[in-house]
């Protein structure tokens, strides 16, 4: 068992033939995903890394079975890639592309509410969903994970690699990681990835890795008081970062006083999970869990 | 993306929104012609800066005759205008905006932003006009209206009455203020905007409705189709460094403390600079030189560190992902040679290559100190700095 993705799992490239679809899909054939093919307009009938390139997802799923899709396309034309993917029959969208503009976002976010409400979007600006040992969607380097009883959902990407490289070393190990993305507008929440990882029998403890901006972490702290019965720990990016600056990340802005690490931090010990102040603890707190 | 409220007013004018008539003006001979062009006998300069609370900080004056709309544009162009939502050093004005008078009977607030929650755009309206928006949630939550928008389905009339009744309009203004939504809401859309904030906007004398302040932020992920947006853009607001960063598709905040921070990845960057400060640092800056870094970035960003003066160590974090941890350490070695620096650098190196990396800079024979971990690197740098 593991979250969203396994071994089985067939997936697709949008972008396929691009630069970075090339690459990465290079490292997740590399890792033991099962690439079928991957999408590209006007190529269809050629090979791309043995695979077979389609002219559009419907076609792809329609000759291939995918369920799976990750989108390496453009910032300009992303938005109708995620949609593509939803009408085309796709379940798990992994999006990785950064800039997509946050009007599209808003749009794309309630046609998938509306139209596929079962469609699961991971990010985008995101490293996108890994089930280490089974399969890698996405861009996050392969060889850091470990199978194991760790779940990771993350709006960032280097600090999902420290929380993994740590619970790689105390020998915990990863059921499956999640970057949820550092967009304002987004597909999945902390909440639709904790309920997962809360059914899931293989996860043994979650970490929750968020950062400034928004209210997402304070939301998922009123569901683990809820519904979580499983340990989390969490970390929050930006204690110091100045208000109304965008750290780096679309999403990641203080405005009007809302969405600073202290609210996140204070609301997340209130629903009584267990708080890493340095990005460095958190491979020492979640083992704590389980002494 | 921020613009200048003339530029905004600008765009109101053509969306259908009343705006007082008024011109920008880069001088005061200039602002004199402007005020006598439009006539009347009293007029406001409204220096034009990107930052909010112009008007406490003494940058928005009226003028009864032309001399004082010289002697106003006189004294305001070519200063720094510091408000509460600038930093000390505040804001360069190049530039005044000269309107006519409007005599104004009630304030009121309205704005569209991009609601998180909701996932829509909302529109904020108030009949607290003219003060801090967001005091006034905070004291009054009962004086803010909420109202969001579909964005499958778009504004609808009965909202926009809706929002007018809340604000106690009459039924000409009513009629005014759907118009006025509408024309907003197509403004916020065609040119992909962000927020938009009309601060008072105002009923006059004559029961009108008029925005007399515009505030309009562009989506910068958007700005690629909007070329005659991007054209508004005015560097002089920025911050020189950060201005530079940008240029190199670095993300560079500058901050107040003595510690460079050089990192791959945003939340790295903001955990690696919050590590800084547990251990008593001051972050200097935030930086994020992105994923797909090479040796040239690392340079250029390393260039823009040392421009800062206060800047008195760096630590540089990387997380080897994509990116190869022994191209760091190259571009780290090559910026320190071609800058020549003699400030000392903590480098914590991890993933990808890391052995490579570290292998690299140690056999520069330069003086960079290894950290294997955050807080380890973190713990260095801040003693470093404070000279122990």
């Amino acid at each position: 068992m593991s979250v969203l993705v396994d071994a089985d799992t067939k997936v697709i490239c949008q972008g396929f033939t691009g630069k970075q679809g090339t690459f990465h899909s290079e490292q997740c054939l590399a890792y033991g995903t099962k690439i079928v093919g991957g999408v590209t307009p006007g190529r269809a009938g050629q090979t791309h890394l043995d695979l077979p390139v389609f002219n559009t997802v419907r076609d792809a799923v329609d000759a291939t079975g995918a369920t799976a899709t990750m989108i390496y396309v453009p910032a300009a034309f992303a938005a109708d890639a995620i949609l593509e993917a939803a009408d085309g029959g796709i379940k798990t969208i992994a999006c990785i592309t950064e800039g997509i503009p946050v009007l599209d976002m808003l749009k794309i976010k309630a046609a998938l509410t509306n139209h596929h409400p079962h469609v699961r979007l991971i990010g985008p600006n995101c490293p996108g969903i890994i089930t280490p040992g089974a399969c890698k969607i996405g861009i996050m380097p392969g060889k850091i994970h470990q199978p194991g009883k760790i779940g990771i959902i993350s709006r960032s990407g280097t600090l999902t690699y420290e929380a993994v490289a740590q619970t790689t070393r105390n020998g915990l190990g990863q059921s499956t990681c999640i970057g949820i993305g550092g967009d304002p507008i987004h597909g999945m929440s902390f909440v639709d990835c904790l309920e997962l990882f809360q059914q899931d029998p293989k996860t043994e403890g979650i970490v929750m890795v968020g950062e400034i901006g928004g209210t997402d972490e304070e939301i998922a702290a009123e569901y683990i008081k809820a519904s979580v019965t499983k340990p989390v720990v969490a970390y929050i990016a930006g204690v110091t970062a100045p208000p109304g600056k965008r750290m780096g990340h679309a999403g990641a802005i203080i405005s009007g006083g809302k969405g600073t690490a202290a609210d996140k931090f204070a609301a997340l010990e209130a629903a009584g999970v267990t708080l890493a102040h340095s990005p460095t603890d958190i491979g020492a707190r979640i083992l704590e869990c389980f002494k | 993306m921020n613009i200048h409220e003339y530029q905004a007013k600008q765009l109101f004018a053509n969306y259908g929104i009343p705006v007082p008539t008024g011109h920008p003006a880069w001088n005061a001979e200039e602002a004199k012609q402007h005020a006598q062009i439009l006539g009347g006998d009293s007029w406001m300069v409204k220096a034009q800066v990107h930052a909010g609370g112009r008007g406490k900080a003494g940058g928005v004056k009226r003028a009864t005759n032309l001399d004082e709309v010289m002697d106003i544009s006189h004294r305001l162009i070519g200063t720094q205008l510091v408000t509460h939502q600038t930093g000390a050093g505040g804001q360069p004005i190049h530039c005044v905006l000269i309107e006519n008078t409007t005599a104004i009977k009630n304030e009121l607030y309205l704005s569209f932003v991009v609601d998180r929650a909701s996932e829509r755009i909302a529109v904020i309206a108030s009949r607290a006009g003219g003060m801090d928006i967001e005091e006034v949630a905070a004291k009054t939550p009962e004086q803010i209206i909420n109202c969001t928008i579909d964005p499958l389905v778009g504004i609808s009339a009965y909202q926009c009455r809706e929002i007018a009744f809340a604000l106690g309009l009459d039924a000409k203004q009513r009629k005014q203020l759907t118009t006025i939504l509408s024309g907003l809401y197509r403004l916020f859309q065609d040119k992909d905007l962000s927020l938009l904030e009309i601060n008072p906007l105002i009923i006059t004398d004559q029961g009108d409705l008029m925005a007399l302040d515009a505030k309009i932020n562009i989506d910068d992920n958007a700005l690629y189709r909007h070329e005659e947006l991007a054209t508004l853009h005015d560097a002089t607001q920025e911050d020189e460094k950060e201005h530079k960063a940008r240029q190199f598709e670095l993300n560079y905040i500058a901050l107040d403390g003595d510690i460079a921070c050089m990192v791959n990845g945003a939340g790295l960057a903001m955990a690696t600079m919050d590590v800084v400060d547990r251990h008593g640092g001051k972050p200097a800056n935030f930086l994020d030189v992105g994923g797909g870094t090479t040796a040239d970035r690392v340079t250029e960003a390393f260039k823009i560190i040392l421009s800062d003066s206060k800047v008195k160590a760096i630590l540089v974090n990387i997380f080897g992902g994509i990116v190869r941890c022994d191209l760091i350490a190259e571009g780290v070695i090559h910026a320190i040679k071609e800058t020549g620096t003699k400030i000392p650098i903590v480098v914590r190196l991890e993933g990808t290559h890391v052995d490579k990396g570290k292998a690299l800079l140690q056999e520069s024979g330069l003086s960079v100190i290894p950290a294997d971990d955050l807080d380890e690197a973190a713990q260095k740098v801040v003693k470093l700095v404070k000279g122990e």
